[in-house]
């Protein structure tokens, strides 16, 4: 009898004792009911893609009743699938960002069918009716920015070269390269543009070394697509040409020397995803989008931006806000001198064919 | 040269002039734990000393060291879910490190097993394609051998380049290993690629029939269980065969490997060459049991975290295990640590900077300390004996 009561107070014990040690986890967890996760391939302080994705991280944490918990330098392998695992099972996370292109293929899709109940989304434009449903993509149209970048660097250059670093050779870069040309082609048709691969996303020397190639080549206004543009904006600026900047502001890096920047603004996208998930439903499964969605905006200008330049690229970026705006549009014709789109055709920003993108357009000096 | 701190072999019971009385077995066996414990404390000690003077860091931080702990355990060893993740990330790190590992048993610090793995990965995928059809018990092990091959063939280049050229080895290796990351991109990008795969170029996928599983009743795949094979074939080898005593000997002293008659350039090339290929298996791994396919994603950093494994095992291929299995739970724990202390990524990068340099300052500790020493051990049986005659 004694030793009954006694183990039934061991009992009351242990389940209070069991009790107390969850109520902190209990109460942080009905506190904060949606906790999003966020992957990085990167540092997320890198000047570039992840830091862009790490600021629309950022301006999630500002809504009540979310917790962001966020991991940087995840590499693409079992990885990052581990990371998924232990955001879902030690944090709680439902709704999880997977921002690196390589994430997707197997890892997100395995993952995706581990966790029916978890909302996958992942940075690019992968996602197919073929694919979970509890998966999907979203990207922007940077494009755009990047004509937009061609333009005010046209009018602020004198040599009429332009100088591009680029990762590799893919299509979303290709149609980086291709815009910036056409942009400053639109305000002067006798301007090229060098380009440059360095063939890895993040490749420092490489990158400083054809910085310097470029500008030594004569190049005056260099813009770049790499992972973190930090090493070509700096290295410009110390040469004491003037950039363009890509993926997030690098105003702070170049000071007087930048002129203004295509970057990406993943908070609107992410915060609509939140809402739907608050709402109670699942985000969309294939979102994209350019200027006009609130998915690329531009840098402010620089203080070496001419009024005229500054005009001139407003009244091209109004355009861009209607929507439908073509950068690719015939006559055109690609660096090798084959026709890629006759006189009167023209690709929106929307158009299949820009994700297969595989030429440089004429004006473009290098080779893909 | 890091391998050759080995503590010399001392003679055990050294003949003591007059006394032709052998110490008794249990003195002997005394002796020996003495020795053999001082190569585990001393990495031990330092592992510890690591932590200590990252939990200052850690205070300097304004975050709790006794958290971090926490954390790691969390993260990387207190359940099923953190073991099994630890134990993959160990997995490629059992193959990169043995690539520094066993070239060091020759003196040689070869740090390029990056591009041995990279290469390895290619190899494996593009043996893969006209392997197509092929029963998998068959072609998977082709796979593999292929991937071995160039990764042998890579390394190896570098023990030749050292051998009959006298070009510095680490150097050499890290050089080749950019030149191995370059060529695979051009293959990915060229050659090999899937017109499928647009803004991630990818060599054609292998084939579900050829994917490699996990091991039975775990979430991690063979690449771990193959790995402790291969640890333990190089530990025989090293430790347990003539070949890996001529290494040893080749290691410690050249020239007197030498004038015996050693054959000095090819055990070099040799074991050069068995690193790449360990390293490139990680490759195959990494192609035939996760990605599917070769691309750019191969390129993660095994064959540099691969190196600081290797030197805190202190290049003994059964030390690799448990390091690797350490530096697991670590990176494991990392984003367990980034989430819930709010610390950077860079953190673990400090912690295992900070154990690399504490380890490699130990290195001077070996034969300091005379609790290790058998000497102690021989002076004790003397004592012992002297007390016997005297009674």
């Amino acid at each position: 009898m004694a030793a009954h009561s006694l183990s039934r107070r061991h009992l009351l014990v242990g389940t209070s004792a069991v009790a107390l040690g969850s109520l902190p986890f209990a109460r942080a967890r009905a506190a904060s009911p949606l906790t999003v996760g966020f992957i990085y391939v990167g540092p997320k302080d890198d000047y570039g893609y992840n830091q862009a994705h790490a600021q629309g991280a950022a301006a999630l944490k500002a809504i009540p009743g979310v917790q962001v918990v966020e991991e940087e330098n995840v590499r693409e392998t079992t990885d990052v699938q581990k990371t998924m695992e232990s955001m879902i099972n030690l944090d709680g996370a439902s709704l999880i960002f997977p921002t690196s292109f390589g994430y997707f293929d197997p890892h997100m899709l395995i993952e995706c069918k581990k966790n029916p109940k978890v909302q996958f989304r992942h940075c690019g434009g992968l996602w197919t009716e073929a694919n979970p449903k509890n998966a999907g993509s979203y990207f922007g149209y940077i494009a755009q920015g990047q004509y937009l970048n061609g333009i005010v660097a046209a009018h602020a250059s004198k040599s009429k070269k332009l100088g591009f670093v680029a990762a590799k050779p893919i299509p979303q870069v290709l149609n980086n390269v291709n815009g910036f040309l056409l942009g400053a082609r639109s305000v002067d048709p006798s301007i090229t543009v060098q380009v440059i691969f360095t063939g890895e996303w993040s490749l420092a020397v490489k990158e400083a070394e054809a910085t310097n190639a470029l500008i030594d080549g004569g190049a005056d206004v260099i813009t770049c697509h790499v992972d973190s543009p930090k090493v070509v904006v700096e290295t410009a600026a110390r040469r004491g040409a003037f950039v363009c900047g890509y993926h997030a502001d690098q105003s702070a890096l170049a000071k007087g020397k930048y002129l203004t920047g295509a970057e990406w603004n993943w908070a609107s996208i992410y915060k609509n995803f939140v809402a739907d998930m608050q709402a109670g439903k699942a985000p969309p499964n294939f979102v994209r989008g350019g200027l006009p969605d609130g998915f690329v905006k531009m840098s402010a200008y620089g203080p070496a931006v001419s009024d005229a330049a500054r005009a001139n690229a407003d009244a091209v970026k109004a355009e861009m806000m209607k929507g439908g705006f073509a950068i690719i549009k015939g006559p055109l014709k690609d660096n090798k001198g084959n026709e890629i789109a006759g006189s009167g055709k023209a690709f929106a920003e929307n158009a299949i064919e820009l994700e297969k993108t595989n030429y440089l357009v004429e004006g473009v000096k290098g080779s893909a | 040269m890091a391998a050759d701190t080995t503590a010399p072999a001392l003679p055990l019971a050294e003949p003591v002039p007059g006394a032709p009385n052998r110490p008794p077995a249990a003195l002997q066996a005394r002796a020996w734990l003495a020795r053999r414990a001082e190569v585990v404390a001393i990495p031990v000690g330092a592992v510890v000393a690591g932590f200590g003077l990252f939990s200052l860091f850690l205070l300097v931080l304004g975050k709790s060291p006794v958290d971090f702990v926490n954390l790691v355990w969390r993260g990387g060893f207190g359940s099923p879910f953190a073991l099994q993740n630890s134990l993959q990330r160990a997995a490629p790190l059992l193959f990169a490190a043995l690539c520094v590992a066993l070239p060091a048993r020759l003196g040689l610090v070869v740090i390029g097993g990056e591009g041995a793995i990279v290469l390895g990965g290619v190899a494996a995928a593009a043996a893969a394609q006209p392997l197509q059809g092929w029963p998998a018990t068959l072609a998977v092990p082709l796979m593999a051998l292929a991937a071995a091959g160039a990764g042998a063939l890579w390394i190896g280049a570098v023990g030749a380049l050292r051998a009959y050229r006298g070009v510095n080895e680490t150097i050499a290796s890290l050089l080749m290993s950019y030149i191995a990351i370059a060529l695979s991109n051009h293959l990915i990008e060229g050659v090999l690629r899937d017109p499928g795969s647009l803004n991630k170029p990818s060599t054609w996928p292998i084939g579900e029939a050829f994917a490699v599983g996990p091991l039975p009743g775990l979430d991690v795949h063979w690449g771990l269980g193959v790995g402790a094979i291969v640890c333990l074939a190089a530990y025989l080898l090293t430790e347990r065969t003539t070949t890996g005593f001529a290494a040893r000997i080749a290691g410690g002293n050249v020239r007197a490997a030498q004038i015996q008659g050693l054959p000095v350039g090819r055990l070099v090339v040799g074991f050069t060459a068995l690193g790449g290929a360990c390293a490139a298996l990680a490759g195959f791994f990494e192609v035939a049991a996760v990605h599917g396919n070769a691309n750019a994603s191969l390129n993660a950093g095994f064959g540099y975290t691969g190196i600081l494994v290797a030197f805190l095992a202190r290049h003994n291929p059964l030390g690799i295990m448990p390091v690797a299995f350490l530096l697991g739970g670590i990176e494991a724990s990392s984003g367990l640590i980034q989430r819930r202390m709010q610390l950077p990524d860079a953190t673990v990068l400090v912690l295992e900077g900070l154990l690399f340099l504490v380890v490699l300052l130990s290195e001077t500790l070996y034969g300091r300390f005379k609790i290790f020493s058998p000497h102690l051990w021989a002076e004790k049986r003397e004592t012992s004996n002297g007390a016997a005659a005297a009674a």
